[in-house]
């Protein structure tokens, strides 16, 4: 039996999704793609630079892998809303990543602007993936509102210190019906797999992958540990103790 | 005849009559190119007969590396 993740009617058989930023250079993109094997990459949007480079980010992007679209730029709910109709233009289909930030700072998302968006977004038949500070209840509102998940960041964007929002993460993945994804702060392959441990439907990495030494490396090193934390919750993890319990049996040593 | 019009936040100067005049004028690739006329988005098939005039105010996007 498959253990596919199914959002927004695509089916994925990787549980890694990675981004198109900060790369030293974009031709790492289709060589990450390749050896993480991830099927979902982000991307943003912005005004066409005329001195710029003569390639879209798209030629870097096999066609087969799904395109997300972010809002980030996004200081309100009406300008996320914008984003997203003008990314949907595009032609590149109708996933969106919902990133409201007026933080300079931690970059923390604004949750309530965030809530907006999805509200207005969802109804027009958007797939979307809210980036949020980690809240049941702002989970709860957003999977009634039709966000196809819910991303709660680990720790603030490109800091690579992990799950730092781990118990609240846990609620999250304990009590909510659409897919956590796990997106921001992840900094290490081990992480990675924590939160699929956890219990995570997937996880979103960008910065820990792109600013590799080897970002094609790093990515085959995120795609296993996927593999290998989404293995480990399925076959259920034992409990711990405080107490040893023997490896090796108590009776009938020898003398 | 040149007009001025405003593109992605910049006063220029266009010879162009239509969407798609100003797209070959600047030489944009259009996979994946988006425009804004006025605040309101307009296909890319329906640039060929979009009039600009002087005074338009146009965003020309596309996407790009992000996280």
């Amino acid at each position: 039996m498959a253990d596919e993740l199914i959002l927004g009617g695509r089916t994925f058989r990787s549980r890694l999704f990675t981004g198109t930023g900060k790369f030293a250079s974009r031709s790492w993109i289709p060589k990450m793609l390749a050896a993480s094997g991830s099927e979902m990459i982000t991307v943003a949007l912005r005004r066409v630079d005329n001195s710029g480079q003569a390639e879209n980010i798209l030629d870097f992007i096999p066609p087969e892998v799904v395109l997300l679209p972010n809002t980030s730029g996004a200081r309100t709910a009406e300008e996320a809303v914008r984003i997203a109709r003008i990314a949907r233009e595009a032609g590149c289909g109708n996933f969106i990543k919902i990133e409201v930030i007026t933080d300079v700072k931690y970059l923390m998302p604004d949750n309530w602007e965030t809530l907006r968006a999805t509200e207005i977004l969802a109804k027009e038949g958007f797939v979307v993936l809210p980036y949020i500070l980690p809240d049941l209840t702002l989970a709860r509102r957003l999977e009634e509102a039709g966000a196809a998940a819910v991303m709660p960041l680990g720790a603030p964007i490109g800091t690579n210190r992990g799950l730092q929002t781990r118990e609240l993460i846990a609620m999250l993945i304990e009590n909510c019906r659409v897919p956590v994804v796990v997106d921001a702060g992840i900094g290490r392959p081990s992480q990675a797999a924590e939160a699929m441990e956890m219990g995570a439907a997937a996880v979103l990495v960008n910065t820990a992958i792109a600013t590799a030494e080897d970002p094609a490396t790093m990515g085959r090193a995120f795609g296993l540990a996927v593999e290998a934390g989404r293995l480990a919750w399925t076959a259920k993890l034992s409990d711990q103790s405080l107490s040893a319990r023997a490896s090796s049996p108590l009776t009938g040593f020898l003398d | 005849m040149e007009i001025a019009i405003r593109v992605n936040g910049q006063d220029e100067q266009s010879a162009a009559t239509t969407l798609s005049g100003l797209v070959a004028e600047r030489q944009l690739a259009t996979r994946s190119l988006v425009i804004e006329l006025n605040g309101r988005i307009v296909s890319q098939a329906d640039w060929p007969t979009t009039r600009i005039s002087a005074g338009d105010v146009l965003e020309l996007l596309n996407f790009v590396g992000g996280g």
